[in-house]
């Protein structure tokens, strides 16, 4: 199409097709221009703020103790709440993709959730249940448990907003791989443990791999769910993403800009992944069609 | 080694849809049977109840004496080829081959070497030796065919399920593959099952055939049999052309109209009958007391064969025969037909 359209147009005399280049030509602009304006631009915008101090105030903006302990922090959250999405993922797909059984539709929707209630309110939510005047607050305190304004609270509200991204990539792709190969490994005399290790798993693999990457990038980015239940207590709850919001509220701006480049580096890298990855799976996907 | 699978009256229903309504059948050692059916009528239902995918509503299938009920899975060992194959995209062919003998427990696993030339073994005998290192999606239809086979046959098996193993290959590849397993059968002799839609392959392959039709048995028996002596007006379309005549018997005499045009019936048939005649048990006679005269319409090539249709005095469709001596009529001739073998089935 992008490979000179123009000696095309002139060259047939078809009024039609000349009308088509230029409803071309504009979809084109409007949609490039709409990307360089709200997502390009901002993105640059970021970068340039961080180094514009110099790389010396980068280094130590992001080197100090409370945004290393931000970062620390986030890592950390990620490491839980990724896995834990993963095993969950994969059981849910499993279950909602190989098997029928009463209540599935509700299970589908309950799955999705976290995508269409406000992360603010599910933060909210868990500070009801295991907050100070939340409804098992006073047991978790005559426990000496912490949750809200700590750890737990961080993790199990980023668990909550990104527990869909593993499933939702995982179950259209076994649906439509159907159960075949699980039910030819049965028959073979492999255990139900064994086809799934050997059979199941590495068949989805690329849409399991593509699933966590947009479950750890959102883990790290959440914000909403994150700030009600952080509590915001600077170099023990603060994680990347409200340390930057902190820090530019101070009128910081070249320290937010920094370790919010760094943030905008791992969408960066995410992105990067998910094209190579789909390009595997457009190599995976034609090499399932020809089988 | 095989074993006999003895099917009793068992069903099957999805939902509400029954896919199997009392199905009973007997299947010796070694034998290989044919199932045959439309599409939709049981055919993989049924397989997949013997394999133990699938569980039966009511009755039960025996090996030998044993009830399928109480094996698990692996200890039914039964080797399945399934409608689409089903090989393990991520498995080379070796490894495809390979995976029954490699799930095993530990304390029956063979030896990796044991293996290795097991998996050669099987890749002579289906003919893809050299293609070890290949990928399913690097395979021809006819050899994933092949490949699919060999994994089931690598858990030496005690029934062989195959679910339309020529289903999706072109005519000539299935035609060969068809000599190929029947060659193959003979040298292992396992208990067969297998299930096609196509009666050619199954009345050539098989040494009984059994018709499936919406979730019933028709008839079960030798090809000869159920080719010959059809038990229902179905069994007789479904197993190739056949025209119908509306009949009348009386006295041991089929009459169409107030002709009679078959004789030597038994003396306890009579009233409104259908008379189902294949284009081969047709035949162009000069002249003789029983015979169905008419106008050929049209003559066509029909595989080896030709073929004269017959419009004949009311009947709205014509007349299929095939000729079998090199001289035709001329379309527009009246010619009189005479019926060798028809099959009667009192009108419903
Ligand atoms: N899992 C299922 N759920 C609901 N209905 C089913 C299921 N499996 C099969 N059926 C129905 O049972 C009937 C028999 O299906 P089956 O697959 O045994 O047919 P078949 O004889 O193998 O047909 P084909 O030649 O098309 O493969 C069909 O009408 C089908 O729709
Ligand atoms: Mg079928």
């Amino acid at each position: 199409m992008s490979d000179s359209p123009l000696p095309a147009a002139i060259y047939r005399t078809d009024r039609a097709l000349r009308d088509g280049f230029w409803i071309r030509a504009l979809l084109l602009t409007l949609a490039l221009g709409f990307l360089l304006l709200f997502l390009f631009l901002p993105l640059i915008a970021v970068f340039v703020e961080a180094f514009a101090k110099g790389y010396g105030l980068f280094l130590e903006s992001i080197t100090e103790p409370d945004a290393l302990s931000a970062v620390r922090l986030t890592l950390l959250v990620a490491a839980i709440a990724v896995p834990f999405n993963l095993v969950v993922g994969v059981a849910a797909a499993w279950a909602i993709a190989k098997f029928e059984f009463r209540g599935k539709s509700l299970l589908i929707s309950f799955i999705d959730l976290p995508f269409s209630v406000s992360p603010v309110i599910s933060g909210l939510v868990y500070v009801l249940l295991f907050g100070a005047q939340g409804f098992l607050g006073p047991w978790l305190k005559a426990h000496d448990i912490e949750i809200i304004f700590a750890l737990p609270g961080l993790v199990l509200a980023t668990i909550f907003v990104t527990f869909p991204f593993v499933a939702r990539e995982l179950i259209p792709h076994m649906q439509a791989l159907g159960s075949s190969d699980e039910e030819a490994a049965l028959t073979l005399g492999a255990s139900p443990w064994r086809t799934f290790l050997t059979i199941t798993l590495p068949n989805v693999k690329w849409s399991l791999f593509y699933g966590v990457l947009l479950c750890n990038a959102r883990a790290m980015g959440e914000f909403g769910a994150v700030t009600v239940v952080s509590g915001r207590i600077r170099g023990l709850t603060t994680t990347m993403p409200l340390h930057v919001e902190i820090l530019y509220n101070e009128y910081n701006s070249v320290a937010a800009f920094a370790v919010a480049s760094l943030l905008a580096g791992l969408a960066l890298v995410t992105l990067a992944l998910k094209t190579y990855l789909e390009w595997h799976f457009a190599d995976a996907i034609s090499a399932k069609s020809r089988h | 080694m095989s074993v006999a699978v003895t099917i009793e009256s068992v069903q099957k229903s999805f939902s509400n849809f029954a896919a199997l309504r009392g199905v009973s059948l007997d299947v010796q050692p070694g034998e290989l049977v044919a199932l045959l059916g439309p599409s939709g009528s049981g055919k993989t239902t049924l397989l997949r109840l013997i394999a133990g995918l699938e569980q039966a509503d009511d009755g039960r299938v025996l090996f030998d004496e044993t009830d399928t009920r109480r094996l698990s899975l692996r200890e039914r060992r039964i080797g399945f080829v399934f409608q689409h194959y089903a090989l393990f995209r991520h498995m080379d062919v070796a490894s495809n081959i390979a995976f029954g003998l490699k799930a095993r427990p530990r304390s029956e696993r063979p030896s990796a070497s044991e293996i290795s030339r097991r998996v050669s073994e099987l890749l002579e005998l289906v003919q893809l030796g050299g293609l070890e290192r290949r990928f399913p999606t690097q395979l021809s239809g006819g050899q994933r065919q092949r490949v699919a086979l060999a994994r089931a046959l690598a858990i030496e098996p005690r029934v062989l399920l195959l679910d339309e193993p020529f289903g999706a290959l072109d005519a000539k590849v299935r035609k060969d593959l068809r000599g190929w397993l029947r060659d193959l059968h003979r040298r292992t002799g396992h208990t067969t099952l297998f299930v096609t839609h196509d009666q050619e392959e199954a009345l050539e392959l098989a040494d009984r055939v059994a018709i499936l039709n919406d979730g019933r048995l028709e008839q079960v028996g030798s090809p000869d049999d159920v080719y010959d002596h059809p038990a229902t007006p179905f069994v007789c379309e479904f197993l190739g052309e056949a025209n119908k005549l509306p009949v009348e018997v009386v006295g041991g005499q089929a009459f169409f109209g107030n002709r009679p045009v078959l004789g030597g019936l038994q003396q306890n048939q009579g009233g409104a009958a259908s008379l189902y005649v294949r284009p081969q048990h047709m035949r162009i006679v000069d002249d003789t007391p029983l015979a169905l005269p008419g106008v050929v319409e049209d003559l066509r090539r029909n595989g080896p064969l030709r073929r004269a249709e017959v419009a004949v005095e009311g009947l709205i469709r014509r007349i299929d025969v095939d000729l079998a001596s090199q001289v035709a009529p001329a379309i527009g001739e009246r010619v009189r037909l005479r019926i060798t073998h028809g099959s009667l089935f009192a009108a419903a």
